[in-house]
């Protein structure tokens, strides 16, 4: 190994095989959880939204539908943001 | 040992190779690992699943003994052994070519489920050359699949396709549809190069094997032999000498159970006389 060489190792962290590495992790990790996800949730989501909007006024974003595994446990969490004041029909 | 692994053991064993990124070396590979597997004795039947592109009879060197192909043999125009090439160098080997022409539709699972059930009657091991892409011929190269070899370049895109893959491998093969034993996944990085990793450029095989959390079945480097081997038709591993071939033997023994250290990790010192003419 040259000295350029132990300066460039000893600096790590700017490499670009870190860059490489960090990006892929975080993107493996997204794309390992999208694929956990049971195939139902889109229509959950969307049947949700319907019921919701029987009552009240939201949006599309204004819920969301998170889906966790953690060990053995699935956490199915649900999230609606209801407008302020609660504007209803 | 129950009943039915006894069953299993008479029929081959179907090895996909397959990598999602295309021309990371996935039938450079499939070359190399059928000829490895027929050297140590073993019946080996390698298919070229990439219909419309066939590639791995070039690098096989009998692009010029095909008479019938695949597509042929599922359309019932020809049968398995008017398709089947036997290899000159290993009377083991034999290859089944791809088709040129017709469209991917034409692998069917009936059709591509029927023969490997038959080659599995007579070969110990089925390799499955799969093209890129997650298209039919790529699906259905890894449907019937006991055995992956995850074909992955040190490279973001790559790596990437690969743990794709992976989804697919557990998802819709025949194993995952049953509810069988899952698929053997094994990771093959190919095109290492060990002075770039040194210099920071270069993702290691630690970083690949922590990415994809994978049993590490083998190192390739990168090496002007496999060109080389693939301009003259010749599976390296036949080029005993080169790092390459020698990689891809460790494979091949590995695969079959041997436990060996991997090599070709490392930056390589050059000796006085590579250094003069250029190792």
């Amino acid at each position: 190994m040259g000295l350029m060489d132990f300066f460039r190792a000893s600096s790590r962290r700017a490499d670009s095989a870190s860059v490489a590495k960090e990006r892929l992790q975080i993107l493996v990790a997204h794309d390992r959880a999208e694929r956990s996800r049971p195939s139902y949730l889109p229509n959950l989501q969307r049947e949700i939204l319907a019921v919701i909007r029987k009552y009240v006024e939201v949006d599309q974003e204004a819920i969301s539908v998170t889906y966790e595994q953690e060990g053995t446990r699935e956490i199915l969490e649900l999230n609606i943001v209801l407008p302020d004041g609660g504007r209803r029909f | 040992m129950n009943h039915t692994e006894i069953e299993e053991r008479d029929l081959a064993r179907i090895i996909v190779v397959t990598s999602g990124k295309g021309g990371v070396g996935k039938t450079t590979t499939s070359a190399a690992v059928a000829m490895g597997l027929a050297e140590r004795g073993y019946r080996t039947a390698v298919i070229d699943f990439d219909v419309g592109l066939r590639n791995l009879d070039l690098i096989m060197g009998c692009e010029r003994r095909v008479v019938y192909d695949f597509v042929n043999v599922i359309n019932s125009e020809a049968n398995l052994n008017q398709a089947l090439i036997r290899d000159k160098r290993n009377d083991n080997l034999y290859v089944l070519p791809a088709s040129q022409t017709r469209d991917k539709d034409a692998l069917t699972k009936e059709g591509v489920g029927r023969v490997l059930e038959q080659l599995s009657q007579t070969f110990d091991y089925v390799v499955c050359d799969s093209p890129a892409g997650i298209e039919r011929g790529a699906m259905m190269a890894m449907y019937f699949a006991d055995d992956a070899l995850v074909v992955t370049n040190p490279e973001v895109s790559s790596v990437r396709d690969s743990d794709r893959m992976l989804g697919l491998l557990s998802s819709k093969s025949r194993r995952a549809e049953n509810n069988a034993q899952p698929i053997r996944e094994y990771l093959l990085i190919t095109r290492y190069a060990p002075e770039r990793v040194v210099k920071g450029e270069m993702l290691s095989v630690e970083d690949v094997q922590e990415i994809l959390s994978m049993q590490l079945l083998g190192v390739v480097p990168e090496s002007k032999t496999v060109l080389n081997a693939s301009n003259s038709g010749v599976p390296v591993i036949l080029d005993r000498t080169s790092d390459a071939g020698q990689a891809y033997a460790d494979v091949v023994a590995r695969y079959l159970g041997d436990d060996l250290p991997h090599r070709f990790l490392d930056v390589q010192k050059k000796g006085f006389f590579s250094r003069l003419f250029g190792g």
